[in-house]
């Protein structure tokens, strides 16, 4: 995998273009905040919310046995899968049972997690997203690029372009309006003659056995209403114990994700209709192993709002591609390592640690206090770069004692004044790439010291 | 009251005036300062790259050096926030806890210890303040925009204090300059960009002097000013309160 700083210097080489994404995004914040401040009590719903997650992860299991007693009392199949695989091999075996060659499918994250449509694909099933920006990045036959707004990295000229090649709109036209008319024309034919809807699911209420998805463009809705079998794919986090405390979700979730009051849509799913089938599908995949990691389990409270990559200056700068896994930024930084921690192990350090993705987040997860221990574990285990490595070696005897920091400063001092700019700035040195090293002063606050006491 | 001084690494080395500010300062208001010549890093820049377990001898070296004083005064809220935040990884003997409880960045020392109300200072300039991240939202010397909070901040407090200041508002009032320790030279590209955005917001607001409560991020942006040439400066925030002119 290229390092996250390659792909970055790639995504600012086109300086004008990653300005527009910085800003795009830096308006979704701005607008996160506006909403947010229009509730006094926001910090106390934060609070609320992530002690409830505390206590759902704290009984994970027994939730999980209710919402599935429940769910199966309203005449739902549940189906439990451990990882990826099993899910995709769960979701398809429902098909096939019902002979299915068309599904469409509204927004999940976790899906594109296991890799569900590739899957489905090569085992002959056509596959349409519903979800606009989901549907735009299938035809481009790309990754989403950030969890809430996947097509965030394009802009309106690229998806003219795009419509016109795919979906035969005419040529140069980029106005969103028409935009989304043909799409809208285009998707309502395959609702019409999808065989089975997929969705994702927000939150799933143990005490009732339904689930819960929010959408904004109704998506959801219109392929569970249209086809004969729904499948809902859920992570095991999903739950939250009681219908009452889905308020406190539904209340920062779309704040928190759009600056919206709340989605357009929050779809309540909990029985199938009459000749309908309903399923849905409970999926592990890597999660109860972060739960048993005491210093990442907050990291399982995360509902998925994306607030972090929009506030997070490198995410913004970078983009969601420069992260190489479906869900980027912040959260997918801490997330990451614990699935494979040598290939992501240059992700905790695409951060300054500056905290602002933990002060957004609607569930108070302590992001950069965890990417700061994901970094331990990486050193720790031997997955920093070897040069990286010796060089902190070489900082921490020399930091730790007067005598060889003294003589380092003064060396480097030395160096900065006396030695030919070429020597200075070389292809060694990062730092002066694009930045002067500061100018030397005639001495150290220490050698000035003395002098002043006397 | 005994203060111990802690001047950061990089500031001794290259930015002395901010550590003679602070001194100066500290003094101006009454205070025993001493400054013990022993001292070296709080050791960030090893743990903020994974490696704090190599850290750890300049932990012990740190506490061996402060744990006499009445109070730690450092002019930096991030090796500050280090050091209460991170020094749990060694064993908390009394004089552990003792220096990580007193430790702290001069605008707290100013404003909670000392209660300053006043300071002799002129600055007639158009300032911008950089809020660093580990100050703000490490020890939480200001409200973060995030937060849905009553506003306050320490080193706006701290600076309306100095004559004939103008303080800016900026378009985006906290975010970070890209500096981030070794993310500096790991992550060039996105740091120096980071840095390029926090310079043209300071320069839309007509700002003459860019000021901080941490050298680092001040380093940083001076090192991108320079190379582009461009006029704004950057002043430690030691350095507008001690009545330093440009």
């Amino acid at each position: 995998m290229k390092e996250h700083a390659q792909k970055a210097a790639e995504f600012i080489r086109n300086e004008s273009r990653a300005d527009w994404h910085d800003e795009a995004l830096w308006f979704v914040r701005a607008k996160r905040d506006k909403a947010s401040h229009s509730i006094p009590e926001w910090e106390q719903l934060r609070e609320l919310a992530s002690r409830i997650k505390d206590n759902v992860l704290a009984g994970l299991d027994g939730y999980l046995e209710q919402f599935e007693a429940n769910a199966l009392r309203n005449g739902v199949h549940v189906h439990w899968a451990a990882d990826a695989e099993d899910h995709n091999r769960i979701v398809y075996g429902i098909l096939q049972k019902h002979g299915v060659e068309r599904i469409v499918k509204s927004k999940s994250m976790l899906t594109e997690e296991c890799r569900l449509n590739e899957y489905l694909i090569e085992n002959g099933i056509e596959v349409v997203d519903t979800d606009l920006g989901e549907r735009i990045i299938q035809l481009k036959e790309e990754p989403p690029s950030h969890i809430v707004m996947p097509a965030i990295h394009l802009k309106k000229e690229e998806v003219g372009e795009l419509f016109h090649q795919k979906l035969h709109t005419e040529k140069g036209a980029t106005g969103p309006q028409y935009l989304a008319e043909a799409a809208r024309q285009h998707l309502r034919q395959k609702f019409l003659s999808a065989q089975a809807a997929i969705t994702g699911v927000n939150f799933a209420i143990a005490e009732t056995g339904g689930v819960v998805v929010c959408t904004n463009e109704g998506n959801a809705d219109m392929g569970v209403h249209l086809a004969p079998v729904q499948i809902h794919c859920m992570g095991i986090e999903k739950i939250l114990p009681k219908a009452e405390h889905l308020g406190v979700f539904t209340r920062l979730l779309a704040r928190s994700a759009t600056g919206q009051p709340i989605t357009i849509y929050t779809s309540h799913y909990h029985r199938p209709r009459e000749g309908g089938e309903m399923h849905i599908v409970i999926v592990d995949n890597g999660r109860t192993t972060q739960l048993g990691r005491a210093d990442f389990r907050n990291s399982l409270k995360c509902i998925r709002c994306g607030a972090c990559m929009n506030t997070c200056p490198i995410y913004r700068r970078s983009g969601g591609h420069s992260y190489g896994y479906t869900i980027p930024g912040p959260i997918g930084s801490i997330l990451t390592p614990g699935i494979d921690l040598k290939k992501y192990s240059g992700l905790p350090f695409a951060s300054t640690l500056c905290g602002s993705c933990s002060d957004v987040c609607p569930v108070k997860i302590n992001i950069h206090e965890q990417l700061y221990r994901w970094r331990q574990i990486i050193a720790e285990q031997g997955h920093l770069p070897p040069a990286k490595r010796q060089s902190m070696k070489w900082a921490a005897r020399v930091l730790a004692r007067p005598v060889w920091y003294n003589l380092a400063g003064k060396m480097a001092r030395w160096a900065l004044k006396w030695l030919p700019r070429p020597l200075l700035y070389n292809r060694f040195n990062e730092w002066g790439k694009d930045r002067e090293l500061p100018e030397p002063p005639k001495q150290s606050f220490k050698e000035w010291y003395p002098r002043k006491q006397a | 009251m005994k203060i111990g001084l802690f001047i950061p690494c990089y500031v001794d080395q290259f930015y002395p005036q901010v550590g003679i500010a602070t001194l100066e300062l500290l003094e101006k208001l009454g205070c025993q300062v001493e400054y013990p010549t022993g001292q070296t890093c709080c050791g960030q820049p090893m743990a903020n790259t994974g490696c704090e377990r190599d850290a750890k001898a300049s932990y012990q070296h740190f506490v061996r050096l402060f744990h006499p004083y009445d109070y730690v005064v450092a002019p930096s809220g991030s090796c500050t926030y280090h050091v209460r935040k991170h020094y749990d990884i060694i064993e908390q003997t009394g004089e552990v806890q003792k220096v990580r409880e007193k430790t702290l960045d001069l605008s707290e020392f100013l404003l909670d210890v000392l209660k300053v109300k006043a300071l002799d200072s002129l600055f007639p300039h158009r300032v911008g303040l950089h809020q660093s991240c580990h100050g703000l939202r490490g020890l939480r010397l200001g409200t973060g925009s995030e937060r849905v909070l009553e506003q306050q901040s320490k080193l706006h407090t701290l600076l309306r204090m100095a004559k004939g200041i103008e303080l800016v508002e900026l378009g985006r009032p906290d975010e970070c300059c890209g500096f981030g320790g070794t993310f500096a030279i790991n992550e060039t590209a996105i740091s120096v960009k980071m840095g390029k955005g926090r310079i043209a917001d300071h320069e839309s607001q007509g700002v003459e002097v860019i000021t901080a409560g941490d050298m680092s991020c001040l380093m940083h942006l001076e090192g991108i000013i320079r190379r582009q040439k461009k006029k704004i400066k950057v002043k430690h925030i030691a350095e507008i309160l001690n009545g330093t002119t440009i």
